[in-house]
């Protein structure tokens, strides 16, 4: 029988300190990065505009190619060469240009160089869909953070830890979106979407320690909730690591194969997943530890006020 | 035993009928993807004869009631007919249009425009445009019917023509390959009209008018023109805009407009009609309007000519019955394709009525604020006829009598997004899509068999009929299959590897606690249960919001991530459980390979 981090005992509570100033210091680098490329650079989904791809054969030449989008004269026009000078990517705006004659006469300027182009998709979004896009994308993020907040703390009956749980998914998704953003990969639906399955899958790997904790609390009257933690966390080591593991196997194999199209969003899931295995080991249950203690002190504090209080007034 | 039967039972059934559903689908996908008689590109139709008047070419053709002999009536369905076949030709491929294949086509998984390449167009219609007390509140709807009547003129197997909020249209196109025609079909308002010319006493009025307005209303905003100098010679003369035109040599109611002078004869224009599909109207009820081309575009100038024409329009497009391809109408250009009309009872009064009171006229044809010609009234013309000349290829020709059978949209549509992939690309991504899903299958299988052995085997098993389920319900429901989907499903199986594993683990777990073989998978799987229910719910939170707000492919994504959450909890709770029961009930196991 092959076994991994099986009986383990490592002490996750003790050293959580560690484990927050590493997320912070990721989540600092992160805004650092936003900061530095001014905001997440948003593709045309929401900003509006054209992305043509176009493949050559052969290869063709990085200036040929400028030179060929500039005669068109678009504006703000911008050449991103892909699979080694035999495709680009070429975005512009164009208003009411229509864009099938842009490519038209693209392939006839790099006729000219002895390259035969071939079309391989445009996308062109009008700003006001653009926008509605973006508002959505924020919905749809926002609403699936809540309703995961919700559900949590209904089957928990901790808030909590459905917070310990959000703020550790949330992390998740900030730290894909700043790796994205120090590669200056674009922010995409597709990417968004991306985004979204990253969290439905932290929160996924964070339940499962959570299960293991509630059922823990009930068996182990005798240990101190850290000490339950630690062996929720410990006992669900090797269910974490195997399916994160063989998770990221179907990831790694999306990025590496899955072509340009799905390129970012197999990244952002490599990053969201690694990260999300990282979170719920050592951030969601520990942030779920702390919130709940926080709130034990406060209730005693606060009862311990109120009963000086019928003490003083009693005397 | 009994309930074991029962179980399996229940299992075989599924099999069979998801079976039954994903059959159509591998069936579809064998047949060949383009039509193995494409190669026959089908001969430009033949004009059939030559004859009549030469013309002067710098005088417009004239109408008249008698066609040369053997060009008119067009028998509906003879050259339009072979120009249909050619786009839906019959015969085993996907495409086709053999009743077997459209219904096996029909329930069989689909691909989206992104694998199979195709135009996905999203339109907004300009309510703007007509005037508040003439809207109906029914535009969007009469502006799809109207759209689909003319994709489904065009050809274009399964187009899906959607309402997208309140003003929005979604047209989708798979495997069009030639989006610039689509979109021009589609967005073309096709409004048209006739109108009768005015006199060339009219015309210069309006030019005049026109002359007044430019020289009072100055030009320094105008952008178009950063020459000031010459606008300022132009001003200065007394007729700023009639002066960039050469007037005809007959008493007709156009003038020429030489091309150097064409941008700026527009841009004067644009002045007293800022938007070009609302006609100012001109003393004299005259409206300006620009021919399609000059004629003398094909002698090498390619100026354009400015008709004066009446702001009434006589008889509209309401009014065609029929609308057909023809050739030889044009005495001038024999091959050429123009589009012979044929007028309903009414519209054929009208028209004889306005021409037997207007004989020794020219009246225009205009289609969307544009004179396609102007032909003159020789005499009173009944039995309804007319035809539209001065087209340029058979395909516009083609394009046009589709849009004029399915009659004009209620206003004007603006293209607000657009996405066309490419067959090349969508074959490209169908591949790498799956050769990334299969070796990551195959990666994680092999890690299964080895770690878990015997039940990693099982564990295998489940995920195979897991992604079998799942492409199966995309058929029965008639789905879509996206690149996103493809990665739905790559998703899918990292969470029934998860669940899988959880179960594993947790009997495991309950082996070292020291429990027989049978305790521990009843404990695995019942302890295992309330966290995997936990996992698919959160799971399914997402999927479903993404459902909600997302778009187009990113619905794929979230279609089959739900479908692979639900087919999950059947192949790794229900399933694999069922295997471990029946290996149980027929002995007591003292090991398990796990």
């Amino acid at each position: 029988m092959h076994e991994i981090f099986v009986g383990t005992r490592y002490k996750f509570m003790a050293k959580r300190k560690y484990f927050y100033a590493l997320s912070l210091a990721l989540t600092l680098m992160t805004i650092i990065s936003l900061v530095a490329h001014h905001g997440p650079r948003k593709s045309v989904d929401f900003t509006g505009g054209n992305v043509m791809t176009v493949s050559f054969n052969p290869p063709a030449k990085v200036d040929d190619v400028r030179e060929a989008v500039e005669k068109e004269h678009l504006e703000s026009a911008e050449v991103q060469m892909a699979e080694e000078n035999s495709q680009a990517i070429i975005r512009f705006r164009a208003a009411g240009q229509d864009s099938i004659n842009v490519f038209n006469r693209f392939q006839a300027q790099m006729n000219t160089k002895n390259v035969t182009t071939t079309f391989r998709s445009m996308e062109s979004v009008g700003p006001k869909i653009g926008k509605e896009l973006e508002q959505k994308a924020m919905l749809a993020i926002l609403w699936s953070q809540l309703l995961i907040l919700v559900y949590i703390a209904w089957r928990f009956r901790r808030w909590s830890f459905g917070l310990g749980a959000v703020i550790a998914l949330f992390h998740d998704v900030m730290i894909a979106l700043g790796v994205l953003s120090i590669f200056n990969r674009e922010i995409s639906l597709t990417v968004i979407a991306a985004f979204l399955t990253i969290s439905g899958y932290s929160v996924n790997d964070t339940i499962v320690v959570f299960d293991r904790i509630r059922e823990n609390i009930g068996l182990l009257r005798r240990m101190t909730f850290a000490e339950v933690i630690d062996k929720s966390v410990n006992q669900t080591l090797s269910r974490t690591v195997l399916t994160s593991g063989l998770t990221l196997l179907s990831v790694i194999s999306l990025f590496f194969l899955g072509g340009p199209v799905i390129h970012d969003f197999a990244l952002a899931l490599l990053v969201g997943f690694i990260v999300g295995t990282y979170s719920s080991i050592f951030i969601a249950s520990a942030i779920g530890m702390d919130l709940s203690n926080w709130w034990v002190r406060r209730k005693a504090r606060a009862e311990a006020r109120t009963t000086k209080a019928t003490v003083a007034a009693g005397s | 035993m009994t309930n074991l039967r029962i179980k399996w039972a229940l299992f075989i059934f599924t099999v069979l009928l998801f079976g039954w559903y994903l059959l159509p689908t591998i069936r579809f996908y064998q047949l060949p993807s383009d039509d193995p008689n494409a190669l026959k590109v089908p001969a430009a139709a033949e004009s059939t004869m030559t004859s009549g008047n030469v013309p002067n070419p710098n005088q417009p053709p004239s109408l008249t009631s008698n066609p040369p002999p053997g060009l008119t009536p067009t028998t509906p369905g003879e050259t339009p007919g072979a120009l249909d076949q050619a786009a839906n030709p019959t015969g085993h491929w996907r495409g086709s249009a053999d009743p077997a294949v459209a219904k096996l086509r029909e329930n069989a998984m689909k691909l989206g425009l992104d694998l199979q390449g195709g135009a996905y167009l999203v339109y907004e219609v300009d309510l703007s445009k007509i005037p508040a007390k003439d809207r109906k509140g029914d535009e969007v709807d009469r502006a799809i019917e109207i759209i689909r009547n003319r994709v489904d003129q065009f050809g274009v197997a399964e187009p899906l023509i959607q309402k997208q909020g309140q003003t929005r249209i979604v047209v989708q196109l798979p495997g069009e390959t030639d989006p610039a025609r689509a979109k021009a079909l589609i967005g073309k308002t096709a409004r048209l009209e006739f109108r009768l010319v005015k006199t060339r006493q009219e015309l210069f009025q309006a030019l005049a008018k026109i002359d007044q307005v430019v020289a009072q209303g100055g030009i320094a905003q105008d952008s178009a023109f950063a020459d000031t100098s010459a606008v300022d010679s132009l001003i200065a003369g007394k007729n700023p805009f009639s002066g960039l035109f050469q007037a005809s040599q007959n008493d007709a109611g156009f003038v020429y407009c030489p091309a150097e002078n064409l941008d700026k004869a527009k841009a004067y224009l644009r002045r007293i009609q800022p938007d070009a599909s609302r006609p100012a109207v001109l003393p004299g009820s005259t409206i300006l309007l620009w021919g399609e081309r000059a004629f003398g575009s094909r002698s090498g100038n390619p100026g354009q000519y400015l008709y004066a024409v009446s702001a009434a329009s006589d008889l509209t497009g309401e009014h065609v019955a029929d609308a057909q391809v023809s050739f030889g109408l044009e005495p001038a250009r024999p091959n050429a394709a123009g589009i012979s009309l044929t007028f309903d009872k009414r519209g054929s009064a009208i028209f004889t009525r306005l021409t037997g009171n207007n004989v020794g006229r020219q009246l225009a044809i205009v289609l969307d604020n544009t004179v396609k010609s102007a032909p003159s009234i020789r005499d009173k013309i009944r039995g309804g006829r007319a035809s539209i000349t001065g087209i340029d290829t058979d395909v516009e020709a083609k394009d046009l009598g589709i849009v004029l059978r399915a009659g004009a949209l209620p206003t004007d549509l603006t293209l607000q997004a657009e996405s066309t992939v490419g067959a090349s690309l969508g074959a490209d991504s169908i591949h790498k899509g799956i050769l990334a899903s299969v070796v990551g299958f195959l990666a994680i299988a092999a890690f299964m068999v080895i770690y878990y052995q015997m039940s990693g085997s099982l564990s295998v098993l489940a995920l195979i009929l897991n992604v079998f389920y799942l492409v199966a319900t995309l058929g029965m429901l008639r789905g879509t299959l996206t690149l996103p989907g493809i990665a739905g499903i790559a998703l899918t199986i990292g969470m029934a590897v998860d669940t899988n594993v959880l179960i594993l683990e947790r009997i495991r777990e309950e082996l070292r606690g020291g429990k027989t073989v049978r305790g521990a998978v009843e404990a695995g799987y019942s302890r295992a249960f309330t966290t995997i229910l936990d996992t698919h719910s959160t799971t399914l939170i997402s999927a479903v919001v993404l459902f909600q707000f997302g778009t187009g492919p990113i619905k794929g994504f979230a279609t089959t991530l739900m479908i692979g959450l639900v087919a999950n909890l059947f192949c790794a709770v229900f399933f694999t459980r069922l295997v471990y029961d029946s290996m149980m009930a027929r002995r007591q196991l003292e090991k398990l390979s796990i």
